[in-house]
């Protein structure tokens, strides 16, 4: 069974085609990097797994259970919005711009969604919470405000938020994009002890060095296609599209 | 100063008029407001022009004009027509009209949370329910003490207008006194009565205020 089964994505802002027919399979403990130049239109398919954008053709099942699907006669049919939820749960995302919830101490950011969704005992989820926390390092801010905490502290937070949901699967959107450059190491780091850990994972990435290293498969997006995929040495190394040859030329890495 | 003691109880005797009020409109207008707020933000669009029709209504008339309605003009309205006491009928008014205009700074106070609040949560599997009371609501109630605490401050004062409805306030017990004794001394009593009140109510905003400077954005 496939963690993720997307077929003939098809997304339309207004009158702008985004995504041109995306098609992705993804396996157990695959990690998957998605890059390309801006505007390729990799962030918005990933959007569109968990349904924060809702696609306007094509079909989406994760493990199995389907979450929207192709009428036959050009329309499409979500499953009704709890179900949709349940599945969508199964997918943790962190965000380019962390989403952290201001108002609620670090440790409260990560046991909220376990208590109010889940419905979790605080006393239960506090010892995981801090369990999270220790191994993305942060232990000792536990009981302050996102407000405290450099870039690189808030999106270790949002992975370990993320995680306490238990997903099985992680999407990354862009999460190295707003810090400052030394600060980008940590969250990596992070996020290779989960690829380690041999969770699912898509990360739509600038950092082309982390895509080499840790994913398993390189998607090369652009113009709301799918140009190229495949193993890193391959992509990185030997790229067979002319517009893969030249996007990794201009980028530096 | 003899005098001022002599006319004390009087006095407090209308400021418990003005206290009550104050404080029912208060606790009515309030969830009335959040309750308008969300319905005109909402994605049905009938619900969302009809209340934008009731603010504009409610703002767009004197406060004074909808008191006289309610207590003189309600009651020969054809079908719907009642005849309400002058407590209710003011306390109706009050309602009425904070309401609409909690309805606004609520708005503009939920308006102003970032959509990335709302993605944060829902990603996490909340519902709208959820998102709001526990993500976004929390964060509006510190973008709009300021606000809030001005009408609060402003509906002290304004419920000196129920002396059109005859009712026996701080300050038309005052009026009735300074045209008693010929003296404008009551005048002064019942501006410090009202600064006192004011004064209370600043004091618990700024606490409030503090509580949530806890956190910043």
């Amino acid at each position: 069974m496939n963690m993720i089964n997307a077929v003939n994505i098809h997304k339309q802002f207004n009158q702008l085609e985004v995504l041109k027919g995306i098609s992705l399979s993804v396996d157990k403990g695959e990690v998957i990097a998605i890059i390309g130049p801006s505007g390729s239109g990799k962030s918005t398919f990933l959007r569109c797994l968990n349904r924060l954008e809702t696609i306007n053709k094509g079909t989406i099942e994760i493990e199995g259970d389907t979450l929207v699907t192709d009428s036959g006669d050009g329309t499409i049919k979500y499953v009704a919005e709890p179900e949709a939820r349940k599945i969508c749960r199964r997918m943790g995302m962190v965000f380019q711009q962390f989403n952290l919830f201001p108002h609620l101490t670090v440790l409260e950011n990560i046991i909220e969604a376990p208590i109010t969704v889940q419905g979790c005992k605080r006393e239960d989820i506090v010892p995981r919470a801090e369990e999270l926390l220790a191994k993305v390092g942060l232990s000792d801010k536990r009981d302050v405000y996102p407000s405290r905490l450099s870039g690189g502290q808030k999106q270790r937070v949002a992975i370990a938020r993320a995680l306490a949901m238990n997903p099985d699967i992680m999407l990354f959107d862009e999460p190295t994009s707003a810090l400052d450059p030394e600060l980008t190491g940590e969250v990596l780091k992070a996020m290779r002890k989960l690829a380690e850990e041999h969770m699912t994972m898509i990360v739509v990435t600038h950092e082309m060095g982390f895509a080499r290293e840790v994913a398993n498969r390189v998607i090369f997006m652009d113009n709301g296609e799918i140009v190229e995929q495949g193993l890193p040495e391959d992509v990185f190394g030997s790229p067979a599209q002319p517009r893969t040859r030249e996007f990794l030329q201009r980028v530096v890495y | 100063m003899d005098y001022v003691i002599g006319i004390l109880p009087p006095l407090l005797e209308g400021t418990v008029v003005t206290l009550q009020m104050f404080f029912a409109t208060i606790v009515l207008s309030l969830p009335l407001g959040l309750l308008l707020a969300l319905a005109r933000i909402s994605r049905f669009q009938a619900l969302s022009s009809a209340v934008g029709v009731y603010i504009w209504l409610f703002r767009g008339t004197p406060l004074m004009l909808q008191l006289l309605f309610i207590y003189f003009g309600l009651p020969f309205l054809p079908y719907i027509g009642i005849r309400l006491d002058d407590y209710p009928a003011a306390l109706l008014a009050f309602v009425l009209n904070y309401a609409a205009y909690f309805a606004e700074i609520f708005r503009a106070g939920i308006q102003s949370i970032d959509r990335g609040q709302y993605e944060g949560a829902k990603v996490l599997g909340m519902t709208y329910v959820q998102t709001m009371r526990r993500i976004v609501l929390p964060q509006v109630i510190k973008r709009v003490l300021p606000p809030v605490s001005n009408e609060t401050i402003t509906l002290v004062k304004d419920t000196s207008l129920i002396y059109v409805l005859a009712m026996n306030d701080l300050l038309r017990t005052t009026r009735a006194i300074v045209q008693r004794d010929f003296t404008t001394m009551p005048f002064i009593v019942a501006a410090v009565f009202y600064l006192i009140m004011t004064l209370v109510l600043t004091w618990g905003f700024q606490k409030l205020e503090k509580k949530y400077a806890v956190y910043d954005e």
